[in-house]
């Protein structure tokens, strides 16, 4: 007799295990192949820094959750509905982020005594009545992996480490999943090593055929399509997107991008990602350090490409001396500061938004960039463009802040059509008498951007105070007066979209306003709230520094502004500052995202003060 | 193609050059002025990088492309430039303190990956623009204002530094000699990859007089040990012999001409270019001048290009429409 089926709206799936158990993998095919079947998604990858911490252990679990539904979602989930964890670490990490009644498969065959103790556990919690209030199947998720390839000639550490596509297997069948999509993922993978191959693939079917034939498994759920828009659509990820839009905006501009880069977490994947598109004309440099990495990128932005150098916060520090270079030549670079929790090495896997202060500030002298924050993993493609359309503009580097949580986490994309992408062609300085290399645009202040090689155009520039117009060494004060204001109006300057404030009703007391990667916790609570009945607005900075020009009027209309930051306030410093308007920080620093519950109970804390 | 016929004025800037009188800049100045045109390369094409320091600013004085940029980091910006514009000669100007302080790490690692630069390192075994600290050059026991007991640090020997860096050209030459500067830019232009030619230079202010015994009529042809390659190594009082797997400085008389060290600046092995560079202490007693090493490595930049065309070669140029619809995707009617 067929099982049941019953139909769900959405589900929040977390599988954890040891960090050598790859459940990053499980949860990237889990989510290809929801992503396959329309349903809208959302991920959170969490993983140690430490790349194989001692086995079984609690900081050796690594977790990637999953949240798709059959409408439009903003955000990972607040918490899971289905916790797969495949030994004891997994679940005793894992077990406080569960609301009871949540559904809890474990590998049965990892609860030890050993394992056990190894992370503190004195009796079993299967069998100690500590689980339940959860829905628990304890499957031998080793043993039954290990029993189905006997027929093939693997040790049994290989066949064990098949077990992930077993639990694969098994949600796939709980959730129906379609498989095709794995099957020839793992054959592309492991086309040149037929045994490890067939293992993995039978693993998976067996996980299939487990669900479908134990009686521990009664029901089944579907979760029917999301309805988004018409297009053709792909998961991405942040750090990927960022690429992708890096590589777009060297097409779009004509310009060769040059890409300088040292390895640091959580920016690695965009080096990665780049250096796999030479035939794009893509050159990647991995530098000796920070310092070379986007010195190598000014010089290539001086030759006339598009210059880009990639990092996390630590790195960004090192970067700062030439990031005033940068400012002092006027010249086009991106800087991309993936942030991690800080300061110091900090928490190098986690995500925070500390690093705002930095961007804007952490240089000597008066020495403005601009700042641009993507809003979610799609955004990412659309803000490098607007990175590399403002430093081409304006001649100035730009700071995108992109963090861990975008950087990583991964949602549907809709493919733009490429013949819609901004047309972001430049101009250098043409050969002429007497070049004048400071002479600025009236309207961008821009100056020329005079490329080596440019016959009659040579001249020399460096970090030296200019002198206005001719670019000479001046140690004058009334010149370089006049040159750091001219500096500071140029990025003033810079043309930003107005801010979309989201007030249905338009006469909302209180704003929900946020910048880069909070976009959809805040956005998921608005939603709620408002199906709840309160009249809040929203709206979201993507242009930090210069400011929206409308953003003192939007402040000016609400008469509470809250503002939640991944650190101690800094949006909210920069607000008060400008604006003169008091600001309601709510501000945590844990290294993980905000939950859709904490703002909306921090935004009904101000709507009913 | 039309007859480049350029001068020494075509390269000189109109800014007013600011050494301190007798500075050795002046010279090694005059001597690249006077080379550039030699290079037949259309002046737009020739870029100067600098960091910081009295020799960086050497760019400001040449009417070529140039750069003034920041303390010890002009590798790093030339690389970037070298490798994305290899139509380009790009020139880097430092000194002891910006290369072997500040910058050593970058310039250890342009050497190895043999970025095609030109990197001249001018070495007066001083800090010059901070008013006379010790340098990385600087003698051991040097009594400067930041070490009124004398310095302690052992001192880089900065061909030595290179030799071990993997450099597939390293030379020495002296500010006040024109001619043998000359030729080892010329050597250096023609070398592809990497080449760091360590240039002495006198700081009349700081430390004066720190290389007279290389200048001076009276002493100079007996310190010198000049290479030539196909030529015994010797000054005129001494030269070089094979020692073991080592080399020994005799006088000459004491052994036969036909024993003496025959210069080759190919030899794969760097171990003879180092034990060449270890003649060079703090005394400058003996001191190589000329090419130490000239060896053929692929060059850096050529190699990442090649990468690109190579791809493109078989594979054809990127597409962005089949790079954003590569991967997983599914179509929502």
């Amino acid at each position: 007799m067929a099982k049941p089926v019953v139909s769900l709206d959405q589900v929040t799936i977390r599988f954890a295990g040891d960090s050598g158990d790859g459940m990053q993998l499980t949860g990237d095919r889990f989510t290809m192949d929801t992503a396959s079947l329309g349903n809208d998604l959302s991920t959170l990858p969490n993983y140690p820094a430490e790349i194989r911490a001692p086995q079984g252990t609690l900081p050796g679990v690594s977790s990637f959750q999953l949240h798709f539904a059959d409408h439009m979602i903003k955000t990972p989930g607040d918490a899971p509905d289905i916790l797969v964890a495949m030994n004891p670490a997994a679940l005793k990490a894992n077990i406080k982020d569960l609301p009871r009644g949540a559904t809890i498969i474990v590998d049965l065959d990892e609860f030890s005594t050993r394992n056990l103790s190894k992370v503190g556990y004195e009796t079993n919690p299967l069998e100690d009545g500590t689980l339940d209030s959860y829905k628990v199947h304890a499957v031998g998720l080793t043993s039954l992996t290990v029993a189905a390839l006997s027929e093939l000639s693997l040790t049994r550490k290989e066949a064990e480490r098949s077990k992930n596509m077993f639990a694969l297997g098994l949600l796939s069948w709980m959730y129906h999943r379609p498989t095709e999509a794995t099957e020839n993922f793992l054959k592309a993978k492991f086309g040149k090593k037929p045994d490890i191959l067939a293992a993995n693939l039978l693993a998976y079917k067996t996980g299939w055929n487990y669900g479908e034939t134990t009686e521990d498994f009664a029901v089944s759920y579907e979760i029917a399509p999301a309805k988004m828009p018409a297009g053709v659509y792909r998961n991405i990820s942040g750090n990927v997107a960022l690429a992708y839009g890096l590589i777009a905006a060297s097409q779009q501009s004509g310009l060769k991008l040059f890409l300088g880069s040292y390895p640091i977490t959580p920016a690695s994947d965009i080096l990665h990602e780049l250096s796999k598109h030479k035939k794009f004309g893509v050159i990647t440099f991995q530098a000796e350090d920070e310092i070379a990495a986007i010195g190598a990128a000014l010089g290539a932005s001086y030759g006339g490409a598009l210059g880009i150098t990639t990092t996390s916060g630590p790195g960004l520090a090192l970067k700062s001396e030439t990031i005033g270079l940068g400012v002092m030549l006027e010249l086009p670079l991106i800087i991309i500061d993936v942030q991690r929790g800080g300061p110091s090495t900090g928490l190098p896997t986690k995500t925070e938004q500390a690093d705002l202060l930095q961007a804007m500030y952490g240089r000597n002298g008066e020495s403005p960039v601009v700042v641009l924050a993507p809003a979610t993993p799609n955004d990412c493609f659309e803000i490098a463009m607007e990175a590399a359309r403002i430093a081409t503009t304006y001649r100035v580097p730009v700071m995108l802040l992109s963090d861990g949580y975008i950087a990583n986490g991964s949602e549907p994309w809709k493919i733009p059509d490429v013949s819609t992408l901004p047309d972001l062609s430049v101009e250098f300085a043409k050969p002429q008498e007497d070049f004048l290399p400071y002479l600025r645009d009236t309207k961008t202040l821009a100056r020329p951007w005079a490329i080596p090689g440019t016959k009659g155009l040579e001249h020399r520039i460096g970090g030296v105070e200019k002198a206005d117009k001719t670019g000479a060494i001046s140690y004058d004060p009334v010149n370089h007066d006049l040159m750091v204001r001219a500096r500071a109006a140029k990025v003033a300057g810079v043309e930003v979209p107005d801010l979309v404030v989201d007030d249905p009703q338009g006469n909302a007391e209180v704003l929900l306003l946020g910048w880069g990667s909070t976009y959809g916790p805040i956005a998921a609570a608005v939603e709620s709230l408002r199906a709840n009945g309160e009249n809040i607005a929203q709206a979201h900075l993507r242009y930090i520094n210069p400011f929206p020009k409308n953003l003192g009027k939007v402040l000016e209309k609400y008469s509470k502004v809250i503002v939640p930051e991944m650190n101690l306030g800094q949006l909210s410093m920069l607000l008060r500052s400008q604006y003169l308007k008091d600001i309601i920080g709510y501000n945590m620093v844990r290294g993980l995202p905000f939950t859709t519950a904490e703002i909306m109970e921090a935004a009904m804390e101000v709507l009913h003060d | 193609m039309t007859e480049i016929t350029l001068t020494k004025k075509d390269f000189t800037s109109d800014q007013e050059v600011k050494w301190c009188p007798g500075c050795g800049d002046y010279s090694i100045l005059s001597t690249v002025q006077s080379y550039l045109p030699e290079l037949g390369v259309p002046r737009e094409n020739v870029v100067f990088i600098s960091g910081i320091g009295c020799s960086s600013r050497f760019p400001y004085y040449l009417n070529t492309y140039g750069m003034h940029s920041i303390h010890g980091r002009a590798p790093t910006i030339a690389s970037g430039l070298a490798i994305s514009r290899p139509d380009l000669s790009v020139f880097v100007i430092t000194g002891d303190g910006d290369s072997l302080s500040i910058g050593g790490n970058h310039l250890i690692h342009a050497l190895r990956r043999n970025v095609n630069l030109k990197i001249l390192l001018f070495n007066n075994r001083i800090y010059g623009l901070t008013k006379g600290q010790y340098s990385p050059t600087s003698e051991q026991g040097k009594v400067t204002k930041s070490t009124p007991l004398g310095s302690l640090d052992t001192p880089f020997n900065p061909i030595s530094l290179a030799i071990g860096a993997e450099a597939s050209f390293v030379a020495r030459s002296i500010d006040s000699d024109r001619k043998h500067l000359t030729e080892v830019l010329r050597a250096a232009s023609a070398h592809k990859g990497s080449a760091l030619i360590e240039i002495y230079q006198n700081c009349p202010i700081f430390n004066d007089g720190a290389f007279d015994s290389l200048k001076d009529n009276e002493t100079k042809e007996g310190a010198l040990l000049k290479m030539v390659h196909g030529e015994p190594i010797k000054s005129a009082t001494h030269g070089l012999v094979h020692a073991g797997s080592s080399l020994k400085l005799v006088e000459l008389g004491s052994v036969a001409e036909s024993d003496l060290v025959v210069h080759d600046v190919h030899n794969p092995d760097p171990s003879y270019a180092f034990a060449l560079s270890r003649f060079s202490n703090s005394k400058l007693d003996h001191v190589p001048v000329g090419i130490f090493r000239d060896v053929e490595r692929a060059e850096y930049g050529s190699q990442v290009n090649g990468q690109i065309s190579d791809i493109i070669a078989a594979q054809g140029a990127g597409d962005l429409k089949t790079l954003l619809t590569s991967g997983d995707t599914w179509t929502v009617a």
